[in-house]
């Protein structure tokens, strides 16, 4: 191995290193802080006990998208807890100086959808945020990781973190995907080929020529799971498709600007020749639609495959937690998924609720009821994604078939706003956790993509949208 | 912070692998504004049932949580921890721990211990009052019988954690090299302040 042959996330790594010295961590600059109100306000205390300013106001922006309701904006917010959490962030930026895009902003949105379509998230930066999707903004080349509060208080105060390397690790997925085969497909693949801890203490880069066919958006869902299969970033290399995704957003550089960022940019793709710690390979042709029957993303199969035999598991442990798996979830070991009874379908979250997914569930539902025993929740990414989605119809055309169209945020994904499912409801969601009570004490959630998502509300049942094209 | 020092504990397990976050805390207690009073929300929704361990004798009064494979597994949430370290833990011990909460656990005081499978079998298989001591001094885990099993640590957090080195700190103390980067820093994003 070459000691100058880098990989794209040690071009960006080696770019933001500030200061090394031995026996500690290396102090990492970072370019662009996303912050939200579940994960910050205890660090605004932080520094407020300590007398401390935020370091660059300038590189931090904050929004709104965990506690707020989906419901109409005008009204108050009525969960005194989630009220007072929202006021605090208003608060602190207020305080802080940081631009806040507020629930009644303009560019309210869920903060991992709002960064992208701002033209904030850029390629070879640094990027982090108080939660752990924010993997996604790696879609563009960027180094883009969750921290704890902790650290959030580190960023805010001094612009750095201490972080020690990541171990690289290459998902190639070759071929082209089939018609019904989408990015989510891809990521719900790669965490049931490797398991949620398969890519711990590593940072991904997804390469091949299934990756390279997909737009900025399918690139993100695909980033935005990294940590569903363990790793804490996961990142694309830029090419045109990101080029031509930024050009003329709001805060991507302008014109002679944007010719010197798009040279620099160039030089960021992994060098032909450089190594990687691990590489896993995935054939995009072989791949059908993927769905969850666990309560980890780890635990998928194919939508025409059956739920695992616990019997057939060797380690007592991993039996084990397929067999409680199988309790909570209220399935037969053994059985095909397809076909299996839907409560609710959610089509929404930081990993799937840009425009091309409301486009492709609207496509299919456009002319189309959901069955009359499924409740149907379309949740815009943000109020950018909403205005699109309503300059090109696609509200009217979920309402006619029966769904809910509301507000952005992060709503069903994480429950925390109102939005959940009762105990023992079943539902197919595009957000990106199936964990035992994530979409609501008791609910159980089958993750899967837009397109198996609003199949599954059309006939009421889990369902290949193959059926249906 | 406190220095840490060398504990005597009784083991809590939790045979579970992939204990995700969402379990340690559920989402739906992350409204709060302050790191206070998270402990009741320990494995809230696990400790509805009366025979859950936490709610036995042997969940009481004991400092090291044994944990299957890849704890920790999910969300950034460092209210995990908040909540780990006010119910009383100071280690967990593991084959494995995700990223995010492993960071976490280190700026809090819990030390994340991860053991071979063969030790890890053992520590489960120990009499239900057995102790194991932590030395993060020595970076030892010793067991009933006076077996010393090594563990890796960041050096860093060690120091920090042994001599209560607050990290903050330490990075405050970096501002002049923090300058000079900035000064021959590129960036393309000057100015976040929006338009409207």
């Amino acid at each position: 191995m070459s000691g100058n042959l880098k990989t794209l996330s040690q071009k960006v790594w080696d770019s933001h290193v500030v200061r090394e010295e031995a026996g500690a961590p290396s102090l990492i600059y970072i370019d662009l802080h996303l912050v939200h109100e579940v994960t910050s306000p205890q660090a605004f205390q932080g520094l407020r006990e300590r007398g401390l300013k935020v370091r660059r106001p300038d590189l931090t922006i904050a929004t709104t998208d965990h506690s707020i309701p989906t419901s109409d904006r005008s009204l108050p917010i009525l969960d005194p807890i989630a009220k007072k959490q929202v006021e605090q962030l208003a608060l602190n930026c207020k305080e802080f100086g940081i631009p806040h895009y507020g629930v009644h902003s303009s560019h309210q949105g869920i903060v991992h959808v709002i960064g992208p379509e701002l033209g904030f998230t850029q390629p070879g930066m640094t990027v982090v945020c108080g939660d752990s999707h924010t993997a996604t903004h790696g879609a563009f080349g960027a180094l883009a990781f969750g921290i704890g509060t902790s650290e959030v208080e580190n960023v805010l105060a001094t612009q750095c973190l201490l972080q020690r390397p990541s171990k690289t690790f290459r998902v190639l997925v070759n071929g082209t995907l089939k018609t019904g085969v989408s990015a989510k497909d891809i990521i719900l693949a790669l965490c049931a080929h490797i398991g949620i801890g398969g890519g711990t203490g590593t940072v991904l880069e997804y390469a091949g020529s299934a990756i390279r066919a997909l737009d900025m958006e399918g690139r993100m869902t695909v980033c935005n799971m990294s940590i569903e299969a363990g790793a804490r970033a996961g990142m694309v290399a830029p090419d045109d498709t990101t080029f031509n995704y930024l050009h003329g957003r709001e805060f991507a550089p302008k014109g002679k600007d944007w010719d010197a960022a798009v040279a620099r940019w160039k030089q960021l793709p992994t060098d032909d020749g450089a190594t990687f710690d691990r590489q896993v390979l995935i054939d995009g042709d072989a791949l059908e639609p993927m769905i969850t029957w666990g309560t980890n993303p780890g635990m998928g199969v194919s939508i025409s495959g059956a739920v695992p035999e616990p019997s057939s598991i060797a380690d007592p442990l991993e039996r084990d937690a397929v067999s409680k798996a199988l309790i909570y979830m209220g399935l037969e070991a053994g059985k095909p998924i397809l076909g299996h009874p839907v409560n609710v379908v959610f089509i929404g979250s930081c990993t799937n609720s840009r425009i091309s997914d409301l486009r492709i569930a609207a496509q299919l539902l456009k002319g189309r009821k959901v069955n009359p025993s499924v409740r149907v929740m379309v949740v815009p990414g943000s109020m950018e994604v909403k205005r699109q989605a309503i300059a090109e119809g696609l509200p009217e055309i979920f309402r006619a078939a029966g769904c809910d169209w509301r507000e952005p945020g992060c709503s069903m994904c994480i429950a925390m706003n109102g939005d959940q499912l009762e105990p023992g409801q079943y539902s197919v969601s595009t957000s990106n956790r199936n964990f035992e009570g994530r979409q609501g004490k008791g609910g159980r959630t089958f993750l899967a993509s837009p397109q198996t998502a609003a199949a599954s509300a059309i006939t009421g049942v889990v369902t290949d949208v193959r059926t249906l094209l | 912070m406190k220095p840490f020092t060398a504990f005597e504990s009784r083991l809590v397990p939790l045979p579970k692998n992939n204990v995700d976050t969402d379990q340690i805390i559920p989402a739906r207690f992350l409204k709060t504004t302050s790191k206070e009073g998270l402990d009741k929300n320990l494995f809230a929704d696990w400790r509805q049932d009366p025979d859950f361990i936490l709610n036995t004798p042997r969940g009481q009064n004991a400092q090291i949580l044994l944990a299957g494979d890849n704890f920790g597994c999910g969300s950034s949430r460092e209210h995990a921890p908040w909540a780990l370290t006010q119910f009383g833990f100071r280690a967990v011990i593991s084959t494995s721990f995700a990223d995010i909460f492993k960071q976490n656990s280190l700026k809090n005081s819990l030390i994340p211990i991860v053991v071979s499978p063969e030790i890890h079998t053992r520590l489960f298989s120990l009499r239900e009052d057995a102790k194991v001591k932590v030395d993060l001094a020595t970076q030892t885990l010793t067991l009933p019988d006076g077996q010393a099993v090594e563990f890796a640590v960041d050096s860093f957090s060690k120091t920090c954690l042994l001599e209560g080195i607050d990290e903050l700190g330490w990075i405050l103390k970096q501002e002049p090299a923090i300058a000079a980067y900035e000064k021959t820093r590129t960036s393309t994003l000057n100015t976040l302040q929006p338009s409207i």
